[in-house]
């Protein structure tokens, strides 16, 4: 099992994600440039966090027609599990994998803190490993998380359980106050009608060794390598 | 030939930016502004003979980078 962690110029959390896979759980783990044309031999492509293309023009938007784009365009087309985090989600959206687009925060503020996320589906390939509704600790650290789609969009994700993760209280509940960008719903993470691509604002790999406060994220990890088992 | 193309939020989206500009329009005691909207204004210089095959062109330029059209509207003029 080997997971390839796509390096556009301006990510900055390739190396989170490589330490995660490869020093936490073990598993192999490569860079792929994002100017590379092949993705054999990986089982799960990640797209990390960061500002790919300093986020000019839009977020995720330059990045997300990179070479290698098509080739995680195929790998997904063809059932690959493909993972987006934060800047990796806006890249998704950007790409047309995933319905919608991350806007700007409510507020206008880059927001860097640990918050609630309640798992809203646990029966993706990303999520086995929690608890339905399970109420985890994963940190968020973006500008444009807003996440915004037109309604019949929504009412789509809603009906086919899409909406793998939601901004919540600790104790569950999906409330305003706990919706830390003015995300639609409270959204913070969906998937494809297929279910084998996720993107997510909150950063699983910052959550995955008590070291870093909080171990909300290991799910997500422990779940793709067990769907890959 | 020169294009410029616009790139404007839809109708309805949220424009935290503009909202944020109004606020200190107003607090200058510009109390007429009733409402702001940011967007995007792009100059393209194009190597090309026919305004109609650009025009295509361009369109597909917008629909498949310069603008998001899950939230953005745009607007395209040749010179």
């Amino acid at each position: 099992m080997k997971f390839g962690i796509v390096v556009f110029p301006g990510s900055n959390c390739d190396h989170d994600c490589y330490h995660a896979i490869k020093h936490v759980f073990k598993k192999d783990a490569g860079y792929i440039w994002h100017k590379d044309t092949s993705l054999k031999g990986y089982d799960c492509v990640i797209l990390p966090g960061g500002f790919s293309y300093g986020d000019y023009l839009r977020t995720g938007a330059i990045a997300s027609a990179s070479p290698v784009m098509n080739e995680v365009v195929g790998f997904a087309k063809k059932g690959g599990l493909v993972l987006g985090i934060c800047n990796g989600f806006q890249i998704l959206t950007e790409a047309g994998l995933l319905p919608g687009a991350l806007m700007r925060n409510r507020g206008l503020k880059f927001i860097c803190k640990h918050v609630p996320v309640r798992v809203d589906n646990n029966s993706t390939p990303f999520t086995v490993k929690y608890g339905k509704n399970e109420v985890v600790d994963i940190p968020i650290a973006h500008a444009d998380g807003n996440y915004f789609a037109d309604a019949e969009t929504i009412k789509r994700l809603e009906d086919s359980e899409r909406v793998a993760f939601r901004y919540s209280t600790p104790e569950g509940e999906a409330t305003d106050d706990y919706n830390p960008n003015g995300a639609l719903l409270n959204i913070a993470g969906i998937t494809n009608e297929k279910g084998n691509v996720l993107g997510m604002m909150p950063h699983p790999e910052r959550a995955s060794e008590p070291e870093l406060g909080s171990i909300g994220g290991r799910g997500v990890f422990e779940s793709i390598i067990s769907a890959l088992s | 030939m020169k294009a410029k193309v616009y790139v404007t939020l839809k109708k309805g989206v949220l424009d935290p930016q503009g909202k944020a500009v109004m606020g200190a329009l107003k607090t200058m005691s510009f109390d007429e502004v009733r409402d702001v909207r940011i967007g995007k204004f792009m100059e393209l210089e194009i190597d090309g003979a026919s305004i109609e095959k650009e025009e295509a062109r361009i369109r597909e330029m917008c629909e498949r980078l310069l603008a998001n059209t899950v939230i953005e509207n745009y607007r395209i003029e040749i010179e």
